[in-house]
């Protein structure tokens, strides 16, 4: 009997400390990245309407009070904390196996203009000479940034490192290494440190707008893989479907008329 | 060209649109001779899978002749007469070189969606919602075939259209099913759901060697065909009879060795555990409805396995983990490894181990899928599966 008290009391206590734990473990940028979406997904929701909408509304209503008491009951449930000062420095590290060979792998990156093949946000990499490369990328909302960088240090078939010049843009690094499998091909990682143009907030936007980097890297990896391992990368964009039927129909009532 | 899109739910509509081209050098284009209705699609008609978006050309079944190739592709040529399996798979990423092909790490343009939900990717497929990577079906007049140098089979002369249409999915996926069962001398395969699938499973169980094979459904129709077309085969009817008694009735109470659910998400049943899937996945509180699954965990012997080919796409409720645990079962499950099974059950065609045609219920014109997606979703006695001429 004593026993399910004692355990009636803690659990009493637990929700006690969920309801009254308010303590700001969402970070500033965070909090108002929460706040518009949450805004936008009640806008949204409410003018859907019926069960999805909703669930919606109720979505972005957790949202909006996220940002607005910066307080996340998910993140004080796994011990998480954003707002704890962070520099504006993004680490990014992502891995992927390829079934190649860590030479056939560290040839092909090591000639920098083909990154530009698996990278998409990348436009041009012209090697300047031994060291030195010119990077031009693609920036949110159509702009473009470049910089230039050096090779910072190289061990044949194993790594690739290098860093942007002084005075860059966009400082930034980054490493590449080569790591042989028993029998599953080679381990690819790579490390990019970079700083954002608007700092953490600015990889907040971006990731809203399908930009953010560590999505961007795994994707880059993905398609590294495949262009290595079938020589291609696999695409259906611009392949047809009913979405372009009206489209068609016009083209065809234009033909006839011009017949 | 003519092609049937999925324009919502149950919405498809024979749309013109413009031909497809070559997009990358390793693809085909294929002009379809006959090309066939899934019992998978109706998951798509009814609504069941996401990620689809209208206008999407549906279709995973079909075959015809090679008329354009990329620059890559060197073992077709144009005027070939091919087999296009439903998985499209790349042919030398890890997956595939271990026959894992429906793995394939290569070959879903669009992996981020089942990364989510997954963890990681499978390979994509044709005609089957864009988290599978959205690419154009087979139900068209022509369709365009990505890693062209490594899916379609060769078809040799003197063998129809109709007797090698369905490796390109149900055959092969019958197949699997009962080898993944595993069946050693004596065994007892208890495989549910009559549709095309289960049909194929029969066979297959039959020639890899069971002693005994039951089928259960509640289609009297289905059940009779299955009848005429294997002697020995046992059948339940669980409209009116009670699976779990006539199961072990039929195996002296030991339970069956191997049970294969043919169904997937869109289990029928009356029982009170089915009633209450239907009530979930109306509500969304679930995705899919397993009440079959559940009866074959349940009905499944000690240490015995079961083979899961029916298509399970999210979350399932009350999912009988305690039972699967406590007899010590084997699962086994997942699309199709398509590539590997193709070669070997042409060749069981064309040794007359095999007709396929049996299946076929009704041979219609592309023009006439809208009506026939309709009728096989409402009249599954007598819709059994039906295949499309587009020319």
């Amino acid at each position: 009997m004593q026993e399910i008290n004692k355990k009636q009391e803690s659990n009493t206590k637990e929700i006690t400390n969920f309801l009254t734990d308010m303590k700001q473990n969402v970070g500033d940028d965070e909090r108002l990245v929460s706040a518009i979406a949450g805004a936008g997904l009640v806008t949204y929701g409410i003018s859907k309407g019926g069960l999805l909408g909703t669930a919606l509304s109720l979505v972005g209503g957790g949202l909006v009070y996220r940002g607005a008491t910066g307080h996340c009951h998910l993140y004080s449930a796994v011990d998480k904390n954003t707002a704890a000062p962070s520099q504006t420095r993004v680490h990014v590290q992502k891995s992927v196996t390829i079934d190649k060979s860590q030479a056939e792998l560290y040839q092909f990156w090591r000639n920098f203009e083909n990154l530009p093949q698996f990278m998409n946000h990348l436009e041009s990499v012209t090697v300047l000479d031994d060291k030195r490369s010119h990077w031009k990328a693609k920036a949110p909302l159509g702009t473009s940034v470049e910089w230039e960088a050096e090779a910072t240090g190289e061990v044949e078939n194993e790594r690739i490192s290098w860093h942007s010049v002084e005075g860059s843009e966009i400082p930034n690094s980054g490493v590449v290494e080569f790591r042989p499998t028993t029998n599953r091909g080679t381990e690819v990682r790579v490390t990019l440190t970079y700083e954002p143009p608007a700092g953490k907030l600015g990889s907040w936007i971006a990731w809203l707008f399908g930009e953010e980097p560590s999505q961007q890297v795994a994707e880059d990896l993905r398609r590294f893989k495949s262009l290595m391992e079938t020589g291609l990368i696999m695409k259906v964009e611009g392949q047809t479907s009913g979405r372009i039927a009206e489209v068609a129909e016009e083209k065809s009532k234009v033909k006839t008329a011009s017949a | 060209m003519k092609a049937v899109c999925w324009m919502g739910k149950h919405n498809v509509s024979v749309e013109n649109v413009p031909d497809p081209s070559i997009l990358n050098s390793r693809d085909a284009i294929i002009k379809i001779t006959s090309t066939a209705i899934c019992g998978s699609d109706l998951h798509l008609y009814n609504g069941f899978i996401p990620t689809m978006e209208q206008g999407d050309i549906l279709g995973h079944e079909f075959m015809g002749e090679v008329v354009e190739l990329g620059s890559s592709v060197t073992n077709l040529k144009k005027g070939d007469r091919v087999v296009v399996p439903f998985t499209i798979a790349c042919g030398s990423c890890f997956f595939c070189k271990k026959d894992l092909w429906s793995a394939c790490d290569n070959s879903n343009p669009k992996p981020t969606a089942q990364e989510t939900v997954y963890g990681f990717t499978g390979s994509g497929l044709f005609g089957f919602s864009h988290m599978m990577g959205g690419f154009a079906g087979g139900q068209a007049e022509y369709v365009r075939v990505p890693f062209a140098d490594v899916g379609p089979l060769k078809i040799p002369d003197g063998l129809e259209d109709e007797q090698v249409l369905f490796l390109s999915d149900i055959f092969p996926t019958g197949y699997q099913a009962a080898e993944n069962c595993n069946i050693q001398e004596g065994d007892t395969v208890a495989i549910w759901g009559a549709g095309p699938v289960g049909q194929f499973a029969v066979k297959s169980a039959f020639m890899l060697g069971a002693e005994k094979v039951v089928l259960i459904d509640h289609y009297n129709d289905r059940l009779e065909l299955a009848q005429k077309e294997n002697e020995n085969l046992e059948t339940i009817n669980f409209d009116n009879e009670d699976v779990y008694t006539k199961l072990l009735d039929l195996t002296g109470g030991r339970g069956p060795d191997s049970c294969i659910d043919a169904v997937g998400l869109e289990s029928h049943g009356s029982s009170p555990d089915a009633l209450l899937d239907y009530a979930k996945a109306a509500v969304f509180l679930a995705t899919d409805r397993l009440h079959a699954l559940r009866q074959a965990i349940y009905c499944c012997r000690k240490g015995g396995t079961v083979s899961i080919p029916g298509v399970y796409g999210g979350f399932l409720d009350k999912f009988p983990l305690g039972a699967a645990f406590g007899k010590g079962l084997t699962f086994k499950m997942g699309q199709t490894n398509m590539h590997s099974y193709m070669p070997r059950l042409l060749e069981a065609i064309q040794e007359d181990k095999i007709d396929p045609r049996f299946v076929i219920s009704h041979r219609l014109n592309l023009s006439e899928a809208p009506m026939a997606y309709d009728q096989f979703n409402k009249e599954k006695d007598t819709w059994r599966k039906v295949v499309l001429k587009p020319h």
